[in-house]
């Protein structure tokens, strides 16, 4: 399993009325071919924007500094054109709400063969047959049929797995899946988890699943990134990071849902709330709302330090070190 | 023990231009008593938001009755609500939608007061005094909800609900569009405001897991009907419906484990064309012959438990 993306100091300013502000603060991480790779974190982390800067959709304005390496380019130095060649084509994102990301008025056939067409240059017979095979692939019953059908014939799961096969057309290496499962009932949810993990299986895909949902992360991700105002907090193997975390944002996280074994009556929520874009603190971002806060975590910056196999913690202080 | 709200086999059936009917609700009861928190799941699509509509009175119903303390529920048509029934309140999803963005929050929560019958200065006192009870700052009452975050307008939308002095409130997807850390926080208070005032709760959610930790009684609907209802630690650890047992093998667990939840074959069917017979069977893992043409009603079990199951025992 080699590196198939090394992003290196990734940081991404939005253009906001009072200036640019950093939404994403020297995010540095590596996804291997074939793996799942999980980034977790509240709204306004910095998760969608990650994804967004590797596939340049940022929106108007934004700026971008570090690198992004994917199969040996650097996805944020290359031209919109060259890069237009490698979105679709070697990197295909999956969002969150189906029915917005599939068009309304086009029919499945379009839009499962549309980018087969232009990236691939095949014809209109051949797209059509592997459609398909696509639709099968993400059990859409009677696929034949569902080619000639419009998304509003499908229910939201089936949605989901279509935008999966419009995703999945042209073979990419890397799948980005922003919140794929939120908008679907659980009982949907877990089919396209296991469709998911099916999927980078059979075809050595590699997935990034950006969600806030660490129950969906423990079911699929092998290693997992969780993220807080823009920067890594911790990351490491799944199993490290949600048994044993060291960073206490990670900790408050998991203590805020709801118990397995559910018995204690109340939830412990982490206290305030996740800093907004262009506020958040200097020193640890986490601080303000950290139990352990000691006086440095106000003036320095933690960069993520490796503290075990593969698993990298920003907290100096390190006050679960003990813990675990 | 006298129910402080009592469901009988309540419809609601949304009627169509150019199509057959949609019985959203088919046949539904539900009971809550005081200082209890019923939680109120299922797929989207199975009735839930729609039973909880119609116990309010925001939506009328076919057939069926409901019941609260005693009294009959009569759908809020133009005239005035009758005295009685200010006690049953309703808390909505979204509280970018639910509040004013015009009026003061003092004013909005105030509404409450006033319709009471106090005077206008009263009504702000105490409203600033629920704002409090809810955990804000007592200045809230001289801002805007813009001002707010979401955790914090849902506790608005809160005290809003309380200035009625209700005795049961029906709770839709209340934190569902909240941030987790917001979600823990106002469940928290909900649960903190029934066993405080002895209120009844009925909290409909998709959230299986949030619904196991705060509430006394679970109730499971499937297609417009309840299908198994009970104490929660026993619909959990022994679900008696087998759809009850496929929700929960659905949710994903954050232990770390890898383990990939349990798929439920099928989609949930088209309620304006509900499959004959138990409702379940076409998705069922362990449906009889039997199953496709007989209807079972909620049968009580044992323990206070029901279920809508020929093999439930």
């Amino acid at each position: 399993m080699g590196t198939l993306l090394e992003v290196e100091d990734l940081t991404v300013w939005l253009a906001t009325r009072n200036g640019p502000r950093k939404a994403v603060d020297g995010l540095s991480f590596r996804v291997d071919s074939g793996e799942v790779f999980g980034i977790a974190g509240e709204s306004g982390s910095g998760k969608t924007m990650t994804a967004m800067a590797l596939l340049g959709l940022l929106p108007h304005a934004a700026k971008t500094s570090g690198r992004a390496v994917f199969e040996g380019r650097d996805l944020l130095a290359m031209k919109p054109r060259a890069l237009r060649d490698v979105r679709g084509r070697n990197i295909a994102m999956v969002s969150q709400d189906p029915s917005t990301s599939l068009h309304p008025m086009l029919s499945i056939e379009t839009q499962v063969t549309e980018h087969m067409r232009h990236h691939l240059g095949i014809g209109r017979s051949e797209a059509r047959g592997r459609a398909v095979e696509l639709l099968s692939t993400v059990r859409i019953p009677d696929p034949e049929r569902a080619l000639r059908a419009h998304p509003a014939q499908f229910s939201g799961g089936m949605r989901q797995r279509i935008a999966i096969a419009v995703a999945l057309a042209c073979e990419p290496r890397l799948l980005l899946a922003d919140e794929p499962t939120t908008a679907l009932d659980v009982t949907v949810q877990a089919g396209i988890l296991r469709l998911l993990d099916r999927l980078r299986r059979e075809r050595d895909l590699a997935v990034v699943v950006i969600t806030h949902d660490l129950g969906v992360m423990s079911a699929v991700a092998d290693r997992i990134c969780v993220m807080y105002g823009g920067r890594t907090a911790e990351v490491g193997p799944r199993e490290t990071v949600l048994t044993r975390p060291r960073h206490p944002y990670t900790r408050g996280l998991l203590d805020a849902l709801p118990h397995p074994e559910g018995g204690a009556a109340t939830l412990r929520p982490i206290p305030g709330s996740p800093p907004s874009l262009g506020a958040v603190p200097g020193g640890c971002p986490f601080h303000p709302r950290c139990a352990f806060a000691v006086g440095s975590c106000q003036e320095e910056r933690p960069e993520p330090v490796l503290i075990g196999t593969d698993h990298r913690v920003a907290c100096p202080p390190d006050p679960l070190g003990g813990a675990a | 023990m006298s129910a402080l709200l009592e469901a009988t086999g309540v419809a609601v059936e949304y009627h169509r231009t150019g199509a057959p009917p949609l019985r959203a609700v088919d046949h539904a009861d539900l009971t809550l008593a005081r200082g209890e928190i019923l939680g109120l799941v299922g797929e989207s699509g199975c009735g839930k938001s729609t039973l909880g509509r119609a116990i309010v009175g925001l939506q009328g119903t076919t057939s069926g009755e409901i019941r609260f303390d005693g009294r009959p529920v009569a759908p809020l048509g133009l005239r005035r609500r009758p005295a009685a029934l200010r006690g049953l309140q309703m808390v909505f999803q979204d509280p970018y939608a639910s509040l004013n963005p015009r009026r003061l929050v003092g004013d909005q929560v105030g509404d409450g007061f006033l319709l009471g019958g106090t005077s206008k200065a009263e009504a702000r006192r105490r409203a600033g005094e629920l704002l409090e009870r809810v955990g804000l700052p007592a200045d809230a009452v001289k801002r805007y909800p813009h001002e707010f975050s979401g955790g914090q307008r849902q506790r608005i939308a809160i005290a809003r609900t309380l200035a009625a002095g209700p005795s049961c409130i029906i709770a839709d997807e209340p934190i569902s569009a909240l941030d987790a850390s917001a979600q823990a926080s106002v469940a928290n208070l909900l649960v903190e405001l029934v066993r405080e005032l002895d209120m009844g709760l009925v909290f409909i959610s998709h959230d299986l897991s949030v619904v196991r930790q705060i509430a006394d009684r679970t109730a499971v609907m499937y297609l417009g009907r309840v299908v198994e209802v009970g104490p929660t630690r026993q619909v959990w650890s022994e679900p008696a419906h087998p759809y009850t047992k496929a929700l929960i093998s659905a949710v994903p667990r954050a232990d770390g484990g890898g383990v990939l939840p349990v798929e439920l074959p099928g989609d949930v069917p088209d309620p304006s064309r509900p499959p004959g017979g138990c409702r379940f069977h076409p998705r069922c893992p362990v449906a009889l012959a039997s199953c496709a043409h007989d209807d079972p009603p909620l049968a009580i079990l044992r323990d206070g438990r029901s279920a809508a199951c020929v093999l439930a025992k």
